[in-house]
This record gives C-alpha cells, sequence and structure tokens, in this order.
C-alpha cells in the first residue's frame, strides 16, 4: 500500500498557497486603486457650497443642491409607495400563507423573477406605464414609482425574514390569550420584525440610490431645483452620467459627486450590515 | 500484503488475560502529564497512560470529563481548534508528538480517526477512497483499485457496494457510512485508529456489525475507543482507563487491564461507575 | 377562521396588496409586449436578426451585433470574476488569518453596493484612456470586461463565501484526521460540499453581466458593430437602449422594446438552463 510520500505534494500546497493570496492582492489592489482614484480627485472639490449650491454652467461649475433634493425627493416618493405594499405582501407571506398555498407560491416566484429583471428594462416599463400610460411624464413621480418597483423585492424579502425571526411562543401565546390576528400582528410582531424591516429599508434605499438606468427615461435630466413631484428632477447618479457623458470639462464635479454618492451608500450599507448583525443576528449578503 | 481478518490468515482472538505467555504487552502510544485547555477552560488534567501495541483500550466515563478532547489531541487534531492550549508529552513508538516539527500530516497517516456521526465525503464511494490516497502518493490506478477492494472487503461492504461505486457515499445507510469511514481510515494503512464512540449514532443492527468489525481489527491496529457503552467496553476491551470530572477538569481515575477494571477496580469511584451505582 | 371581523378585513387587504406585488412582473412582461408589438407587426421577428445592420432611421433592425456584444461581455467577465471571486472565499475561509480575513470581506461588502455609474465613470475616465495608450482607441469590449469583472466580483465572491461558511465542520475535521494538506481539502472536499450555492453564484452573477447598462454604455464606445477583437469598441443591448431611448419614436421605439423582451429572454433562458443543469447534479 502507501508506503512512500511524495514531496511533490508540497509543491501542489505552496503554489495553491501562491495562487489564493495573489487572487486577494490582486483584488485589493484593484479596489484600492478604483477607491483611492475617487477620493484623491473628489475631495478638494467638496465644500458645504458644493452641496448646497445649484449646478453651473451646465455643471461644471456650482454645486448639486437641487440634485441632492431631486434625489431625496425620488426617494421618498419610492419609499411611501413601497413601504407599505413591501410590508403588506411581507406579512401576507410570513403570517397569513403556508408554504403550500398556490397564492403564496406565485406570488413568490413573481417577486424573484422581479429581483432578476435588468433595471434598463424597469425603465423602459416606467416610461411605458407612468409617463406615457398615466401621463406622469418626465417627472419625479414617474421615477419614484419605477424605483419602487425596483426595491419590492429587496424589501419584502428583508421584512419576510424579520417576521421569520419572531419566535414561535409569540404567536402562540397570543392566541391562547385569544387574541384576535389583527392585534397579535400590529402590538407584538410588527414591533418585533422591525430590524427586518429596517435592514430592508436601508437595503432598499441603496439599491435606489445607485440607481441610473431606471431613471434615465422616467425622471429626466432637469437640474434645476424641483417644484413639484411632477416636476422633472435630476437624481445624482444621473448628474454623474451626464457630467462624465455628456460635459466636456465635467470631471472635477463628477469626481466630487461620485465620492458623495460612494459615501452616502457606504454607510447606508453599513449600516444595514450593521443592523443586520446586532438586531437581527445573522449576516446578510447585499448582492 | 497483510491477511485481510483474523480469520484468514492469524489465530483467532483469545481472551488475552488466558495466555500471557501469547502476547507481551509492549507500549505504543505513552502519555505523560497531559493537560488540555480551551481558552481558560480545562478539559482534562495531568493524564498519565500507556497504550498498549495491538490491543483494544477502551475510554470510559460520563459525558464531559474529557474523553473525547482527550483522542482528539492524540492525532493533533486539537490544533484546529483555535484557542487550545495542549501541555505534556505524547509519545508515538518513541516519537515525540507534541514537538514543534512534528509532521502532522504524516502523523495522521500513521494514526487514523473515526468519528462519532460518520461523515463521508460528499463525494462518490469510490472517490471517498481514493481522493485520500492519492493525497499521500499513491497514484497507480491499478494499486488503488486493489486498496479499494481490500479495504472494503475488510470492512465487510464490498459485497454491498461493488456494483455501485460510483454512487454518492451519502446514500448509503448510517451503519455503512461508518464502516465506509473505518475502510477510509484504513486504506491508509494506520498502525493505530482512534473511535470516538464510533457506533453511538447507528441503530442495534450495524451497531453490532461495526463492533464485529472492530474486534476483527485487534493485532493489527492499535485501538483505542472512547464509549459510554459499559457493556460494550466489557465486551471487546483489552484495556480500560475511567475518567470523571474531578476539580473542575477531567482526570484519569484508574487504568488497567479490563478484567481488573470491570471485576476488581482498585478506586472506589471505579466500582461505583462499572456496577452501574453512579454515572 | 378567526372570529374576529378585522382579521377577516386585513386578510383582504393584505392579500390585494400582495396581488399588486405580484402582479408587477406580469404587466412589465405585458407592456412590454404592448409597445413592441407595432413593430413586431410590421417588421416580423425574422428580420431582427437578418437585416443587413441596425439603422432604425433606415428600417433596419438587426440585434445581433449587440447580441455579440452582451454575449461577449458576459462571458468574459464571468470566466474572469468566478476564479477570482471563488479564490477570494477561499481566501477568507482557510489562508487568511482572521485579522486580515474580516476587513477583507467588509472591503468586499461595501464595494458590492457602489452604484455602476460611478464604476463607469472610473472606467471612463482611468481605465479607457490606459487601454488607449496600448491600443487605440481606448473605449472597447476589453474595458467593457475589465469594468464588469470588477462590478460582478462582489456577487460571486459574497455567495462563494455564504456556501463555504456552509460546508459542514464534520467533513473539514474528517479531512483533517486523514491528513490531507490544506489546499486538497479545499479541492476535494470543500468545493463538491459547496457546489450547488457556488453554482447559483455564478448564475446570478451572469444574470447580473447580462443586465448591467451603466457603467458598459461609458466604457464600451457604443459602436453598433460584431466585435472581433477585444479592441474593438462595440454596443451591448442594454447600452443601446439607454442610448437610443431618449429620441426614439414609432417603430424605432418600439424595436427598442423588442431589444427589452430579447434581454428579459436571455436572463429566462440563463435560469432555466440553470434549473436544468443543477436538476441531476446537486447530490452528485
Amino acid at each position: 500500500m502507501v508506503k512512500t510520500l511524495e514531496r511533490n505534494l508540497d509543491g501542489r500546497e505552496l503554489f495553491a498557497s501562491i495562487l489564493v493570496w495573489s487572487a486577494a492582492a490582486l483584488v485589493t489592489a484593484t479596489f484600492c486603486w478604483f477607491l483611492g482614484d475617487i477620493i484623491w480627485h473628489g475631495l478638494s472639490q467638496i465644500s458645504w457650497t458644493f452641496l448646497t449650491a445649484p449646478p453651473r454652467n451646465a455643471g461644471r461649475e456650482g454645486g448639486i443642491g437641487p440634485i441632492l433634493v431631486s434625489t431625496a425627493l425620488i426617494l421618498g416618493v419610492c419609499l411611501a409607495v413601497s413601504l407599505p405594499i413591501g410590508v403588506g405582501t411581507a406579512v401576507l407571506l410570513a403570517e397569513f400563507t403556508t408554504d403550500a398555498s398556490l397564492f403564496g407560491r406565485l406570488t413568490r416566484r413573481s417577486l424573484d423573477v422581479l429581483s432578476g429583471v435588468p433595471s434598463i428594462v424597469f425603465g423602459l416599463f416606467g416610461n411605458a406605464v407612468f409617463c406615457k400610460m398615466l401621463g406622469l411624464g418626465f417627472s419625479i413621480l414617474s421615477g419614484g414609482l419605477t424605483l419602487a418597483c425596483m426595491v419590492l423585492p429587496i424589501l419584502i424579502r428583508s421584512t419576510e425574514e424579520g417576521f421569520r425571526a419572531v419566535p414561535a411562543g409569540y404567536r402562540l401565546s397570543a392566541a391562547a390569550l385569544g387574541l384576535s390576528r389583527t392585534t397579535t400582528l400590529f402590538h407584538l410582531l410588527l414591533p418585533a420584525a422591525v430590524p427586518g424591516l429596517l435592514v430592508g429599508l436601508v437595503l432598499g434605499v441603496g439599491r435606489a440610490t445607485a440607481e441610473t438606468a431606471a431613471l434615465i427615461f422616467t425622471s429626466g435630466y432637469v437640474d434645476r431645483m424641483p417644484e413639484s413631484l411632477l416636476d422633472s428632477g435630476r437624481a445624482l447618479s444621473i448628474h454623474i452620467f451626464d457630467l462624465s457623458m455628456n460635459v466636456s470639462g465635467g470631471d472635477a464635479n463628477a469626481y466630487a459627486s461620485a465620492l458623495v454618492l460612494v459615501a452616502f451608500l457606504l454607510l447606508i450599507n453599513g449600516t444595514a450590515s450593521w443592523l443586520a448583525e446586532h438586531w437581527l443576528h445573522r449576516r446578510i449578503v447585499t448582492i | 500484503m497483510r491477511p485481510s481478518t483474523p480469520a484468514e490468515g492469524t489465530q483467532p482472538w483469545a481472551p488475552l488475560d488466558k495466555n500471557p505467555a501469547r502476547y507481551v504487552p509492549k507500549p505504543f502510544i505513552e502519555v505523560e502529564q497531559l493537560s488540555l485547555h480551551y481558552g481558560q477552560k480545562p478539559a482534562f488534567h495531568d493524564v498519565t497512560v500507556s497504550i498498549n501495541k495491538g490491543c483494544i483500550t477502551a475510554l470510559v466515563g460520563p459525558s464531559g470529563c474529557g474523553k473525547t478532547s482527550f483522542l482528539t489531541s492524540l492525532n493533533r487534531l486539537t490544533d484546529l481548534i483555535p484557542g487550545c492550549r495542549v501541555s505534556g508529552r505524547i509519545r508515538l513508538d518513541g516519537l515525540d508528538l507534541l514537538a514543534p516539527n512534528t509532521d502532522v500530516i504524516r502523523l495522521r497517516r500513521r494514526i487514523g480517526m473515526i468519528f462519532q456521526k460518520p461523515n463521508p465525503f460528499p463525494l462518490s464511494i469510490r472517490k471517498n477512497l481514493e481522493f485520500p490516497l492519492r493525497e499521500h502518493g499513491l497514484r497507480d490506478r491499478e494499486q488503488i483499485a486493489i486498496t479499494i477492494e481490500t479495504v472494503l472487503r475488510d470492512v465487510g461492504l464490498w459485497d454491498e457496494v461493488k456494483d455501485r461505486l460510483n454512487a454518492p457515499a451519502l446514500a448509503l445507510s448510517g451503519g455503512q457510512q461508518q464502516r465506509l469511514c473505518m475502510a477510509r481510515a484504513l486504506a491508509l494503512s494506520p498502525e493505530a485508529l482512534l473511535m470516538d464512540e464510533p457506533c453511538s449514532a447507528l441503530d442495534p443492527l450495524s451497531s453490532g456489525v461495526v463492533e464485529d468489525l472492530i474486534v476483527g481489527l485487534r493485532n493489527h491496529y492499535t485501538i483505542l475507543i472512547v464509549t459510554h457503552n459499559l457493556a460494550q467496553a466489557r465486551r471487546i476491551a483489552d484495556y480500560a482507563a475511567l475518567f470523571w470530572v474531578q476539580n473542575g477538569s477531567g482526570q484519569l481515575i484508574e487504568t488497567g487491564t479490563a478484567k481488573q477494571i470491570f471485576e476488581k477496580p482498585r478506586d472506589p469511584l471505579t466500582a461505583a461507575y462499572v456496577s452501574g451505582m453512579r454515572g | 377562521m378567526s372570529r374576529w371581523p378585522t382579521d377577516r378585513l386585513l386578510l383582504w387587504l393584505l392579500r390585494g396588496v400582495a396581488a399588486i406585488a405580484g402582479a408587477i412582473v406580469l404587466l412589465i412582461v405585458t407592456f412590454l409586449v404592448m409597445e413592441a408589438l407595432p413593430v413586431l407587426r410590421h417588421v416580423g421577428v425574422a428580420r431582427f436578426f437578418t437585416d443587413p445592420s441596425w439603422h432604425p432611421t433606415e428600417g433596419f433592425y438587426n440585434l445581433t451585433p449587440m447580441l455579440w456584444g452582451t454575449l461577449f461581455a458576459m462571458v468574459g467577465s464571468v470566466l474572469i470574476a468566478t476564479p477570482l471571486g471563488i479564490l477570494s472565499a477561499v481566501f477568507c475561509h482557510y489562508y487568511a488569518p482572521p485579522v486580515i480575513a474580516r476587513p477583507y470581506r467588509r472591503l468586499i461588502e461595501l464595494l458590492s453596493g457602489i452604484p455602476s455609474v460611478v464604476y463607469g465613470f472610473w472606467g471612463l475616465v482611468v481605465l479607457v484612456p490606459l487601454i488607449g495608450a496600448i491600443h487605440p482607441p481606448g473605449p472597447s469590449l476589453l474595458a467593457g470586461i475589465v469594468i464588469l469583472t470588477i462590478m460582478i466580483l462582489p456577487t460571486i465572491a459574497l455567495m462563494a463565501d455564504a456556501s463555504l461558511a456552509n460546508v459542514p465542520q464534520q467533513y473539514l475535521r474528517g479531512a483533517a484526521a486523514l491528513g490531507l494538506p490544506r489546499w486538497a481539502t479545499v479541492r476535494g472536499v470543500v468545493f463538491p460540499a459547496a457546489k450547488s450555492g457556488l453554482f447559483t453564484g455564478v448564475i446570478l452573477e451572469a444574470g447580473r453581466a447580462i443586465g448591467e447598462t451603466m457603467a458598459i454604455l461609458m466604457v464600451c464606445g457604443n459602436v453598433v458593430q460584431t466585435p472581433h477583437s477585444l479592441f474593438d469598441p462595440m454596443r451591448t443591448l442594454t447600452a443601446n437602449i439607454a442610448l437610443e431611448m431618449a429620441y426614439a419614436l414609432g417603430d424605432h421605439r418600439a424595436a427598442l422594446f423588442v431589444s427589452g423582451l430579447v434581454l428579459m429572454g436571455m436572463i429566462a433562458a440563463l435560469v432555466g438552463a440553470a434549473d436544468w443543469i443543477s436538476r441531476g447534479r446537486i447530490y452528485g
């Protein structure tokens, strides 16, 4: 049988070690190059004026004040619409359907498919339905509604997790006390499921803020301060796109805007991770 | 090649105590003042025992006395547990196992281990046996095939699986999986086998089959078996050692031949445990 | 069923809301089809693949150069990102000391949230000139592949990380007890055990690569041609929609909706193939 140990086994292990460490080094180096570049070029432009002043000269100068406002409004619309629908659906899936129910399975399936739809297709959909069919035109409202559709699967999945994390004991004790399901839901389960909800909310905000393709044909390009939800408004991501592709010499402000956006998103995703780990006690994968 | 079962080439097992002239006990694994700590918590303390070559030594005692920790320290599996510290001496045939430059990989070829819950790899039956062989340097396909057949015959699985060697190992029953794990360990021609309650996760029928298998390995291998099952220990052990929790950590209370431990124990604690009064 | 009337009301309310959520996907497909129908009626499906070129103003609607663009970019980026991502996860679990593994994992997690437009911007101002210096022009398939790789790497890395974490400890202990060294254990035991999770990760990253719009738009040059070398500029289906939607009318606009349907079809095919392949393989 096996009497000798061939030494080339060590060679293979060494090669594997080198391979694995090199891969990690390559990945780290690339990301550091990327982040470093953004921070280096963007930091010098950032100031309070930059964050509040309106853009001038097609954005080459001035700041991003109105753009931040538009972005916030679009986010607001998105959350106002997706939160009730999302939480309601999550509650139904977690509390009122069994694994075998057809309605539950169909809904879950369609949400799974929804999460795989490319963002540009959402843009097409939003354009066809909200801008054209509902007559909202290029507006913050259209953009927000489109983003709400995109964000729903994330919100629902995370909220459902939150409900599933609530110990079965709560529901059983409530039933034993003769409480109605409505009461149990609003007074016991919802408060306990808040961590899951918050995580989903934060993740959804992150996804929505990063979105560009879905907004190009729904919320428009106008970089003035919006006066109503029906006004067209430019989101931060669109601004970066415009400055880099369509405005020559817009690079400096594009870097700064990119830095603001990245900083905001790192904060958001970091918060979601922290919340998940400390409140939900599980790690989430923000793919 | 070595004969596969005692029935085929060597003398059948005879109780060692009845034929002392035939068998000369030779220490194979010598443990001196071994202690193990998980972080600050001691698992066992100051254990000194000598394991004899070719014999079955049973480690008995209630749960939590450090028996399993003791077992895993012998093949340095404790290295994998973060925060685990081992102090003392372990000698295998004269070799110091706790020395920093010990080749742990070679050590684990000489000492095999069978776990409580059968853990075949998520591969086919053939691959489960072939993979460790290849990794330890055996490349000749014919040799590998011969080895696989031999060890599967040794554990009594050959007739049951010879037609489906490429089937997933996880599809086997619990007893078959455990025997596969034993075959996997035997394929590397170890000198000693460490078994951590190998039958406790199995149904009584499979348990009996595995137990017979273990008895059949005597003389060819040095076997150290942790067991809760006193009846089993009485049946198969040549030597026994009792562990107990004292002063917050596991201690070795008494060690000796099986006949002595089970019929004429010296320590009152041992007497109480083997008669079922305590434990 | 409960006796309380509010419960019944609540149930129906929730059902209504869930129905809305569930219907969105159907609505998307319906509207895409509705908007695409006019051109499909005038022009027919075959011409989308057989016309001489993509020139909607002249009535030519061949999507194939952009289909190739999407496919090449996806395949190229998946081929590079998958080994890098899986090796990253292996690094975190089995090779890196905890003091390095934790920040590394955090780094990848944080980077998965960076928007595509920022990646595209960086690609445009840093990567494209770099490639242009080696082989003009700069905007090219290669730039697209590199940027896509960077974007989908976190997807596969994090999925692989989660899959490796789920490999049962007993396999690792069994392998260690057999004296198997580290890479042998990873290659022979961990990978087979984590197979289905890794596979899902690859499907997810491929789907993301197909659907990516902004970054690809910004670095690929947007010339409608089937790329014949890594340095050729090209355009993907997604970039095509983003670029032309703003001014497309009538049949042109409808044709863009057709390409939207093609995109959905590609992703559906991907997921379907994944289902079919994994059906026999999970316990293999």
